[in-house]
C-alpha cells in the first residue's frame, strides 16, 4: 500500500518511531526584544533605508512588531507594498525570506518536501537493516528540503518573511499559511510540530485581484496602501532619483496625480513615475508642459488606449486625433 | 478605554463592518501600545486591527470621528483666551472676513494646527450651532460654507497658487485646479470633523453615529445612487464578480464524485500488479446554465441593467452561454457589444446609437418588447436556458401581454424577474408586478449589489445545490 507520494500512510501528528520529536511549545523559545520603541522611531528607521513611510504605515509596522502579527498589505500595483517588506528587513537588520505566490503553489513548494532521491539512496546503502531502524533514519532533518515557510520558521535568528502576491494562490492553498501566521509553527506528520525559535516578522502583499478568505484576514493587521499624495511622491522621487531638481519632482508628482484620476486600464505606479523622472532628467528637461508630457507619456502608461485617453482628457494635444 | 472600544465595535458592526471577537481583542491589545493623545495613530491602529476591507474604510472613518473625535480643543480655554481676544478686535461683526483670510493663509502654508484652530472659531461664530437643536450636521456644515463663501475661497486659492490661465496652459491650469481641490477638501474634512465633535459633545456618540451612518457600498441603492455613489459601486463590481466566481467554482467542484472511470482505474492498477487498489472516478457532469437576459434600459432602469450585465459578464464562464437583450419599447440583441476589455460606459452609449430599442416613444412597453422577442429571437430559448428579466414592471398603462411571458417561460427552464424598486412600491401607479408575478419562477427585489450577488449565485448553481442554497437562505 502506498500513498500517492510514495510515503507510508500515517496518522497526522503521530511521529514515526525513533524520529526526533520537536515538542510543540506554547510560546517561542526566545522572546525577542521589540525593534522600535515608538511608531515614529519605526518610521525613521524605514526612512533611513530609503523607504518613505506615512505615519499610518509606520504605526502598523510598529504594531506588527509589538503584537507579533503579520501585516497584510493591500493596494494597487506598484505603490511599495513589497518594498515595505524589504525596507523592514533592512531596518531590522534581518535576513529576508521570500515566498512568491503563484497559481498552483502547493505544500511542496511553500512548506517542505522530503528529499525522495536521497531517501532512496539511504535505503539502498543500508540493505539488511530492519525496517524500523531505517524508517527512523530517513524521516529526519537530513532528508528534509526546506521551502520558504519552513526556512523562516527554523532560521536560527529571526527573519522577515515576505509572502508576495498572496491573492494569486487558490483560496484552498491559503489554508497552508494559516498555521504559520497564527502560531508560527509547522506540523510535519513524520516529525511532529516545529515551533519557530524566534518569531518572524511577516508581510503579506495582495493586489486585490480577488478577495482573501476571512480566516486569513482575521490573523493579520490590515494595511491599505494607496497612491502617495503629491507631497510624498515628490519626496520619494527626490530620494530615488539623484540630481532631480525639486521643482521638477513637484511637477511630476502633480501630473501623476492628475493622470491617476482618469479611468485607465492601468494607472501609473510609483516605479513608473520614477522611470518618468529619470527619462525627463536624461532628456535634460526642467519643466513639464503639455508637449513634454504628451511625448513621454509612454513611460508612464503602458497601454496605447490609456495613452490616447490621457492625451485626450488632459488636453495635451491641440487637435484631438481622429 | 475598553468601554469606549466596545461601544465603537458595536457601532462598526451596526454599520455592517464585520468585526470578529478576535479582531476586537487585537484592537484592545494594540491600543496598549498607542499614545492615546495621537489621534491618527489611534485611527491607524484600530483600522489595521478591525477593518480588513478597503471598501469599509470610509465608513470606519466616519464612526471613528464620532467616537474618538473628542480631542482637546485647540485653544486652551474653549472660545475664550486667544479666540475671544481676536473676536473683540472685530467687535460688531462675526469676523467672517478675518476667518476667511486666516483660513486661506493656513491652507496655503500647510499649517494644520492653525487651520484647526480657525475652523474651531468658524464653527463657534458662523454655524449658529446650539445645544439640543435637532438639526443634522450637514445643516451646520453648509451654513459655515456659505458664510465663508467656499467659491471665493477656491478662486483666491487659485490666484495665490499662481495658476496659469486655461487659454495659455491647459495642463498647468488643470494641475492647479487639482491642487486647490485637495486644499479645499482638507478644509472641508476639518470642518466636518469639528462639527461632528460638537454634536457628539451635545448629544452623545451613539445618537450622532446613528444619524451619520453611511451605507456600505454593497448596500447602496442602485436605482437612486448619486454619481459619486455610482463611481464607488463601479469600483467594486469587478472584485466582487471575481469573488463570486471563485465561490461558485468551489461549490461546483465540491459535492459528490461522478461515476467510476473503468479505463483509468485499470491503467492505475498496473503499477500495483493489476490489483484494483485505487478506484478512479469521472468528474461529475454538471451542466452550466444558459442565461438569457432581458433588460429594461429606459431611464432610471439603465443603471440597474448596467450593473446586472456587468456582473453577469464578469462571471460569464460560469454559464455555458449568455445572451443579452435590451429593450425600451422595442427590443434588440446586445450580446455582440460585450467582449473582453470593453468599457461598460462606452457600450451603453453605443447601445443607444446603434441598436434598435425604441419603437414608438421611448417609454417602457413590456408587452411590445416581449412580442419582438418572440418574433425575432425565439431561437434564443432552449430547455436549458434561464431567462432573467430586469425591470420595474411599469408599463405606462400599456398592454402587459402576460400570455407572451407565459410562452417564454414554457420554452425556457426557468424565468426570474429582478425588480430594483422597493417591494412596497410594487403595484402602485403603473407597476403591474403582480400580473407578471405568477408566471415567474421567482420575483426578487434587487436594490443593492449585495442582493444582486446573492441572486446571481442562486442562478449559477446547479439545481440540487441551488435548492440547498434556497433552503439555507430561509
Amino acid at each position: 500500500m502506498g500513498s500517492p507520494s510514495g510515503l507510508p500512510i500515517r496518522v497526522c501528528g503521530e511521529p514515526a518511531a525513533g524520529a526526533r520529536v520537536i515538542p510543540a511549545r506554547m510560546s517561542p523559545v526566545t522572546t525577542r526584544e521589540p525593534a522600535w520603541t515608538s511608531a515614529a522611531e519605526a518610521g525613521d528607521a524605514l526612512k533611513a533605508t530609503g523607504y518613505l513611510s506615512t505615519p499610518g504605515i509606520a504605526q502598523v509596522a510598529f504594531l506588527a512588531d509589538r503584537l507579533d502579527k503579520p501585516i497584510l498589505c493591500e493596494g494597487p500595483a506598484g505603490v511599495g507594498k513589497t518594498s515595505l517588506a524589504l525596507a523592514v528587513a533592512e531596518a531590522m537588520g534581518r535576513p529576508l525570506v521570500r515566498l512568491q505566490c503563484y497559481e498552483g503553489l502547493d505544500e511542496a513548494k511553500a512548506l517542505y518536501e522530503w528529499n525522495y532521491h536521497k531517501q532512496l539512496l539511504r535505503i539502498q546503502a543500508d540493505e539488511g537493516k530492519t525496517w524500523s531502524d531505517l524508517e527512523g533514519d530517513i524521516f529526519t532533518d537530513d532528508f528534509l528540503l526546506t521551502r520558504p515557510l519552513l526556512t523562516a520558521i527554523t532560521a536560527p535568528e529571526a527573519v522577515v518573511l515576505l509572502i508576495d502576491e498572496v491573492d494569486r494562490v487558490e483560496i484552498e492553498t491559503e489554508a497552508l499559511l494559516l498555521e504559520v501566521l497564527d502560531a508560527f509553527q509547522i506540523t510535519i506528520p513524520e516529525l511532529g510540530t516545529i515551533q519557530a525559535t524566534s518569531k518572524p516578522f511577516v508581510v503579506l502583499t495582495s493586489n486585490t485581484t480577488r478577495e482573501l478568505s476571512e480566516a486569513l484576514k482575521r490573523r493579520c493587521l490590515f494595511l491599505h496602501i494607496d497612491y502617495p499624495t503629491p507631497d510624498r511622491e515628490r519626496e520619494i522621487l527626490l530620494s530615488r532619483v539623484p540630481d532631480l531638481p525639486d521643482a521638477l519632482a513637484a511637477e511630476i508628482a502633480r501630473v501623476a496625480r492628475s493622470v491617476r484620476q482618469l479611468a485607465l486600464r492601468k494607472a501609473p505606479s510609483v516605479s513608473e513615475t520614477i522611470d518618468w523622472a529619470r527619462t525627463l532628467l536624461a532628456l535634460g528637461i526642467d519643466h513639464v508642459d503639455a508637449a513634454v508630457t504628451s511625448e513621454t507619456l509612454h513611460v508612464l502608461l503602458k497601454y496605447q488606449t490609456d495613452i490616447d485617453k490621457a492625451r485626450r482628457e488632459l488636453e495635451l494635444v491641440e487637435e484631438p486625433p481622429g | 478605554m475598553i468601554g469606549a472600544l466596545t461601544a465603537f465595535v458595536d457601532e462598526l458592526r451596526g454599520v455592517g463592518i464585520p468585526v470578529s471577537m478576535v479582531e476586537a481583542i487585537d484592537a484592545a491589545r494594540a491600543v496598549e501600545h498607542v499614545d492615546l493623545s495621537d489621534r491618527e495613530a489611534l485611527r491607524a491602529s484600530l483600522a489595521a486591527t478591525m477593518v480588513k476591507n478597503a471598501r469599509h474604510l470610509p465608513a470606519f472613518d466616519v464612526a471613528f470621528d464620532v467616537y474618538f473625535g473628542l480631542r482637546p480643543s485647540p485653544d486652551a480655554g474653549d472660545g475664550d483666551g486667544a479666540g475671544a481676544a481676536e473676536a473683540a478686535g472685530t467687535a460688531g461683526t462675526d469676523g467672517a472676513d478675518d476667518l476667511f483670510e486666516g483660513i486661506l493663509e493656513a491652507l496655503l502654508e500647510g499649517d494644520h494646527e492653525e487651520l484647526r484652530r480657525l475652523v474651531h472659531l468658524a464653527v463657534d461664530r458662523l454655524s449658529g450651532i446650539q445645544p439640543g437643536r435637532p438639526v443634522g450636521g450637514r445643516y451646520y456644515f453648509y451654513r459655515v460654507m456659505r458664510r465663508l463663501d467656499g467659491d471665493a475661497l477656491a478662486r483666491r486659492l487659485l490666484d495665490a497658487l499662481g495658476a496659469p490661465a486655461p487659454a495659455d496652459d491647459r495642463l498647468g491650469a488643470r494641475l492647479s485646479a487639482e491642487d486647490v481641490d485637495a486644499l479645499l477638501e482638507q478644509f472641508r474634512r476639518e470642518l466636518r470633523s469639528e462639527i461632528v465633535r460638537r454634536l457628539v459633545a451635545d448629544r452623545g456618540s451613539e445618537a450622532v453615529a446613528r444619524t451619520l451612518r453611511t451605507p456600505l457600498v454593497e448596500d447602496l441603492d442602485l436605482m437612486h445612487a448619486t454619481r459619486e455613489e455610482l463611481a464607488r459601486i463601479e469600483q467594486v463590481v469587478t472584485p466582487l464578480a471575481r469573488k463570486l466566481a471563485t465561490r461558485l467554482a468551489q461549490r461546483r467542484r465540491r459535492g459528490r464524485k461522478g461515476r467510476l472511470d473503468a479505463r483509468r482505474t485499470i491503467r492505475r492498477s498496473l503499477s500495483h500488479g493489476g490489483v484494483l487498489l485505487d478506484p478512479q472516478f469521472k468528474p461529475p457532469r454538471r451542466s452550466k446554465p444558459e442565461l438569457v437576459l432581458l433588460c429594461d434600459v429606459s431611464g432610471s432602469m439603465a443603471t440597474f441593467a448596467r450593473f446586472t450585465l456587468q456582473l453577469t459578464y464578469a462571471i460569464s464562464h460560469q454559464f455555458s452561454k449568455v445572451r443579452a437583450f435590451a429593450f425600451v419599447d422595442g427590443l434588440d440583441e446586445v450580446t455582440h457589444l460585450f467582449g473582453p476589455g470593453v468599457e461598460f460606459g462606452d457600450v451603453l452609449l453605443e447601445m443607444a446609437s446603434t441598436v434598435d430599442l425604441v419603437w414608438q416613444d421611448g417609454h417602457s412597453d413590456y408587452g411590445h418588447a416581449f412580442e419582438v422577442f418572440r418574433e425575432r429571437f425565439s431561437d434564443a430559448l432552449t430547455p436549458k436556458s434561464t431567462v432573467i428579466v430586469t425591470g420595474d414592471a411599469r408599463t405606462n398603462y400599456r398592454e402587459p401581454r402576460r400570455d407572451l411571458l407565459e410562452e417564454i417561460r414554457d420554452d425556457a427552464r426557468a424565468l426570474f424577474w429582478l425588480n430594483p424598486e422597493a417591494r412596497r412600491y410594487w403595484d402602485t401607479g403603473d407597476s403591474i408586478m403582480s400580473t407578471y408575478r405568477p408566471v415567474c419562477d421567482g420575483v426578487h427585489e434587487v436594490r443593492s449589489l449585495r442582493q444582486l450577488e446573492r441572486f446571481i449565485e442562486l442562478v449559477a448553481l446547479p439545481a440540487p445545490l441551488r435548492r440547498a442554497a434556497t433552503l439555507a437562505a430561509g
